[in-house]
């Protein structure tokens, strides 16, 4: 190929702007590295070509991950975003999650500008169409109109746009996301650099007007007030956009069996595995058919659009039937589609290819993240393009990578499920993937990794100075509630109080903190007990209330993160030939050496690896440790 | 996934069914810290955990719980490094043969401690440079065996059945988890088939599955005691010489004087794998001498608590009133009547025989020719595997680490159950009832964590 190599040379290139190259741009610019980020149409930065919306269990978590170690999501959706509330406030402290309705285009055209006024970035529209490798390491990339850009390190964050494909019924035609451009070129270089390739496929539902449906029908599902996804935002402020809730009818059902067959999915035109979270209406409606109806929500795409997102409706069938099938759901009779539904299929990188820190294992400073590894979601999309940026920055700086673990964060979760495990259709995260969910709340985010991300270099004081405020508000408050001096006597007026509040009563002298356990009673309560109670704010003394009221489960898991560590920290060097371990079983053998864990911990976690693998892994390991600190001793 | 952890581990460290004296042998970080909870030493106060390495200790063993005296012992202490494992090792030296020895183990293990796997004393000694390359290796070995084939076939059919058993319980468990995760991680879901009142009722279904798992445990089955066979018989039929038999060497006192045994013996045997204790009575005959008659009496008494009895005929005496009086006392038990001296001229029609023994296993054999004793030991074994036998849930827990795993998943389940009576939110019954399968699935070896995934997608529509 013909092609002109730019002037200036990077010391990292980021191809792509969706979720995951937005965060993996910012992260590495923002540590002070000369930054190029291309993508393949500029009006599209930061798009969200399925539900307009964040959060959710689990996913909300990852953005306030994000937020912590100082992405931009969480605060990009604040300054952007049209409604919010809380999920699963009854089941938890540790699921409570987030949920905010996005405005499409402000959040896009806000992300689009952070990155332009971003020192050290450049950002442009180019399609990247082959990786530049030579010896095993990166060089650059040579884009569609010929111009080499050379760079140390490069990420690709290439969403569903790689040799993308569209599918609405019978009507199949080449595209990404939205009808953008596809990369057609790109995932064949990474094959002739001998990378293994999967085809994954997901799906949209309709977009309608506004205009057309009649909400009287519906149930509306408003916002709520006094909340923000980032740590450092204010609260929404102002009316938020209203939400409804319907419902698909018998009718839907039959129009879907009696053209079931019309759909690509039955009729086996789509090669790509689908994720099974995610379900088009005509898979939900085969796969449970004896359910009656499925749930609709209605959301705007926007506050200065007629565009609704109908969430539930997912769907490949062709665009006559979706019309059909659209107006037998009660509110949406007239309803007028302005963007048809569609699935479409990509390729990505099997993420077994990866390192935890998201290098390629075969080729040295291609890093990938988001949609391409694997994973599905605007989140998990995001929390992966943080990591790779930084971990890029970090390898240019010589230092040691950033691989956050299991039991420290969701992002810890979704990456090492993806590397260690792989993952045989588009993976989401979820709260059960993590064991110990209880610690990873989305609440202390903040606690769990603003440290991290300072050390890293990505946290400026301000949010440093509130992190340490809070951590020593906890303390203080805590200090004062477990001191005997402050304990409460059960006395004539201390029992009134408690009757009027609903709490049993009190027969002998107890601490602050032991009342505070009782589940009805609150921090600001135990004011009436105790004057001098330290003045603290509203998330102070949420961690005070989770820390005294949930201790025992809390203690018990981090017992057992205490054994999970242990087993982390028992590295396996990169070296190990693992066909020299002959006592492992042959699966063993092959599966250990295509991971290539980093610790005893990783390997356990390996499916096809025993228990007994793993102790004659440890015991291997131990022969071979030694033998080496006898060739260094041996020098001396 | 146990070996991957760095806990407390134990086991008897002396092998199984030679009696007497014996050794449990706790390696760890807790080891006397479990210890000091059931070690009572003769010396006032005295804590394991503040004595010296390379000291003795006499005293006796309690059950804290019962306030009971187990056993007489002495402890052993070693600290690490300069330990067996490098760990730091605890050894109680028990006196009071194998009843009270296995107590003593259910005691350290209920207190803590965790059933060591073969060869994982050696390993962790191996892991702290204790010992050397060789010997790991046959280590190694030793850990591949277990999956191997090496295994007795009828431990495999006994826990076969119990994790059938155990499998059902964490179908139930797993169902219940599957829809408290689909309720958090779809809020906005519909979950079907989901009703708080559902939920009390499945977890004391749990709860008392499992209890009821334990009870056959505790009803002293075959994994504690062994399975208590006792051998009954009129005087001089050769009683004495098939305990001889099974043991290989000679244990009881054998002649021709009818009444040669007067008190009852004891011993363990291992039968394929499976622990039997014999016991050999005294012959009954109907008599006045009041000796004979506690004689007798005992013999009853012991017939009543077997889990089998052997009861035995000798041909040459032929079918007499004195053997269908026995008979009458012993035949509602699991019987298998064993006909003695075949080498010797019948006395009697071997139709009659099997005539009146009918409803039982029969079966002739010559102690002096060693004929008929394999079938004799299969037999056995099948009245084992019987399903009768094993008790109302037809389920032997035949390994300490299987009845820890229960009790361990008792201990989440019934947290679980607080949790609910709290009125805690959903997340927290999960954590629990995560540990409950965990423990179940160590029965089964099994985890949990993609089950539920899987569980999710399959049972419920959910998501856009
Ligand atoms: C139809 C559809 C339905 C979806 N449904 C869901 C869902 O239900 N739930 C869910 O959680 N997620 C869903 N998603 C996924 C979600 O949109 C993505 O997971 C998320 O946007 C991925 O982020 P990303 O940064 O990895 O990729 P994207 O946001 O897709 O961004 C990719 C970026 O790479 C650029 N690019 C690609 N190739 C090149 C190239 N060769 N050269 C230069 N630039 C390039 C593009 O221009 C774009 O900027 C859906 C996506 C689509 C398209
Ligand atoms: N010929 C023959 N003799 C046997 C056989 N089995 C046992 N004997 C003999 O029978 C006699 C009695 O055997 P014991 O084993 O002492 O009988 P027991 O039933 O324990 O007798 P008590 O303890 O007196 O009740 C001994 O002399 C044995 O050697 C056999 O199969 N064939
Ligand atoms: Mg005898």
């Amino acid at each position: 190929m013909d092609f002109h190599k730019y002037p200036k040379e990077y010391d990292v290139i980021v191809i792509g702007a969706g979720h995951a190259g937005c965060e993996a741009s910012l992260a590495p610019a923002r540590m002070g590295f000369e930054t190029l980020t291309l993508t393949v149409n500029l009006d599209h930065v930061a798009f969200m070509p399925c539900n307009p919306s964040l959060g959710g269990p689990g996913k909300a978590h990852i953005v306030r991950e994000i937020d912590a170690l100082g992405g931009e999501m969480a605060r990009n959706m604040d300054e952007t975003m049209i409604q919010i509330r809380m999920l699963n406030t009854s089941k938890g402290p540790a699921v409570h999650g987030l949920r905010g309705q996005s405005d499409k285009q402000a959040y896009h055209q806000r992300m689009k500008r952070i990155l332009e006024n971003q020192d050290n970035l450049d950002l442009k529209q180019q399609i990247a169409e082959k990786l530049v490798v030579e010896a095993g390491e990166i060089k650059g990339i040579i884009s569609k109109t010929g111009i080499f850009f050379a760079a140390k390190k490069v990420i690709l964050t290439t969403g569903t746009f790689l040799k993308g494909r569209i599918i609405i019924g019978e009507a199949k035609f080449n595209a990404g996301p939205n009808q953008q451009y596809p990369a057609n070129k790109l995932s064949g270089s990474l094959k002739e650099e001998g990378i293994s390739l999967r085809r994954f496929k997901t799906g949209t539902p309709p977009r309608v007007s506004k205009r057309s449906l009649d909400f009287s029908k519906m149930e509306p599902q408003p916002g709520e007030e006094g909340l923000s996804f980032s740590f450092q935002s204010e609260p929404l402020k102002g009316e938020q956009a209203m939400c409804y809730l319907t419902y698909t009818t018998e009718k839907t059902h039959q129009i879907i069996n009696e053209n079931k067959m019309r759909t690509p999915l039955f009729s086996g035109v789509i090669e790509g595995v689908g994720p099974r979270y995610c379900p088009s209406i005509e898979d939900k409606v085969v796969r449970f058919p004896d359910k009656g109806r499925h749930q609709l929500f209605i959301e705007p795409e926007g506050a200065h659009t007629d565009e609704y997102y109908i969430s539930g409706l997912s769907t490949s069938l062709p665009h006559d039937v979706q019309i059909e099938m659209a107006r037998s759901i009660p509110g949406l009779e007239e309803v007028e589609i302005m963007r048809p539904g569609y699935a479409i299929e990509y390729d990505c990188v099997d993420p077994e290819e990866l390192k935890l820190d998201l290098e390629l294992k075969k080729i040295k400073g291609l890093y990938t993240a988001g949609q391409i590894n694997g994973s599905s979601g605007y989140e998990e999309a995001a929390g992966q393009g943080i990591v790779a940026g930084i971990n890029a920055a970090l390898s240019l700086q010589n230092r040691e990578p950033m691989i956050l673990k299991r039991s420290e964060a969701y992002i810890g979760v979704l990456i090492d499920d993806l590397v260690t495990k792989g993952t045989p259709e588009p993976y989401r995260i979820m709260t059960s993937r993590a064991e110990y969910r209880l610690l990873l709340r989305q609440d202390n985010a903040d606690q769990r990794l603003t440290p991290i991300g300072r050390e890293v270099g990505l946290v400026d004081d301000k949010r440093y100075q509130s992190y340490q405020s809070k951590i020593k508000g906890v303390e203080k408050a805590l200090d004062y509630l477990r001191d005997e001096n402050n304990k409460v006597n059960p006395t004539a007026e201390v029992r009134e109080k408690l009757e009027e509040l609903e709490s049993g009563n009190l027969s002998k002298p107890v601490t602050l903190e032991a009342l505070l356990r009782r589940p009805e009673l609150s921090y600001e309560d135990l004011r009436y007990f105790a004057p001098d109670l330290p003045e603290i704010t509203k998330d102070v003394a949420e961690q005070v209330e989770i820390q005294v009221k949930y201790k025992g489960y809390i203690d018990r898991q981090q017992a057992q993160v205490e054994q999970f560590r242990k087993m982390e920290e028992k590295k396996i060097p990169e070296e190990l030939d693992y066909s020299q371990l002959e006592n492992l079983r042959l699966e063993a053998r092959e599966k250990l050496a295509r991971v290539r864990p980093l610790s005893i911990g990783q390997a356990s976690r390996i499916s096809g690896v025993s228990p007994a693998d793993i102790s004659a892994l440890m015991i291997y390991l131990e022969q071979y440790n030694r033998s080496k600190k006898d060739d260094e001793n041996g020098d001396k | 996934m146990d070996i991957l952890r760095e806990d407390t581990i134990a086991a008897i460290a002396t092998p199984f069914g030679t009696g007497g004296t014996g050794k449990i042998r706790i390696s760890g970080p807790d080891a006397y810290e479990i210890g000091d909870q059931i070690f009572r030493s003769v010396q006032q106060g005295k804590k394991l955990k503040d004595s010296e390495s390379y000291t003795a200790h006499y005293g006796f063993i309690y059950d804290p719980e019962a306030e009971k005296k187990i056993d007489e012992v002495v402890a052993i202490m070693m600290r690490k490094p300069r330990s067996f494992t490098g760990e730091n090792v605890l050894e109680f030296d028990c006196h009071g043969g194998m009843t009270p020895l296995r107590a003593v183990l259910e005691l350290v293990l209920a207190n803590g401690a965790r059933l060591a796997e073969p060869g994982e004393f050696s390993q962790r000694a191996f892991l702290n440079g204790r010992i050397d390359l060789a010997q790991a290796e046959a280590i190694i070995d030793i850990i591949n065996s277990k999956t191997e084939k090496s295994l007795d076939i009828a431990v495999e059919q006994l826990s076969g059945k119990l994790s059938q058993r155990v499998d059902e319980i964490k179908e139930v468990a797993v169902e219940v988890l599957a829809h408290l995760e689909a309720a958090i991680d779809y809020p906005e879901d519909e979950i079907e088939g989901f009703s708080p009142e559902n939920l009390d009722d499945k977890f004391n279904y749990i709860k008392e599955e499992i209890e009821k798992l334990l009870i056959s445990s505790r009803q002293g089955k075959i994994y504690k005691e062994g399975l208590k066979t006792v051998i009954v018989g009129k005087p001089n039929v050769g009683k004495s010489s098939l305990l001889n038999y099974f043991l290989e060497e000679k244990r009881a006192i054998v002649t021709d004087i009818p009444g040669t045994t007067r008190d009852v013996i004891e011993e363990y045997v291992n039968l394929k794998g499976i622990p039997l204790k014999i016991i050999d009575t005294a012959g009954i005959r109907e008599t006045a001498d009041k000796v004979e008659k506690i004689g007798v009496e005992r013999t009853r008494k012991s017939a009543e608590k077997a889990d089998l009895v052997l009861f035995m005929l000798d041909i040459s005496q032929g079918l007499t009133e004195e053997d269908l009086e026995i008979y009458k006392l012993i035949k509602e038990k699991p019987l298998i009547v064993i006909v003695n001296k075949t080498d010797l001229p019948a006395q009697v029609d071997k139709n009659k025989i099997e005539h009146e023994f009918k409803e039982h296993s029969l079966l002739w054999i010559s102690l002096l020719e060693e004929e008929g004793l394999e079938e004799l030991r299969q037999k056995i074994l099948n009245e084992i595997l019987d399903e009768e036998l094993s008790g109302d849930d037809n389920v032997i827990i035949t390994k300490s680490r299987h009845k820890n795993a229960l009790l361990k998943a008792k201990k989440a389940i019934e947290r679980v159950i607080v949790s609910r009576e709290t009125s805690m939110p959903y997340d927290f019954l999960t954590i629990d009832l995560k540990d409950c399968l965990n423990a179940l699935g160590e029965i089964t070896g099994e985890t949990v964590a993609d089950d539920i995934i899987d569980r999710i997608f399959n049972d419920f529509c959910l998501g856009k």
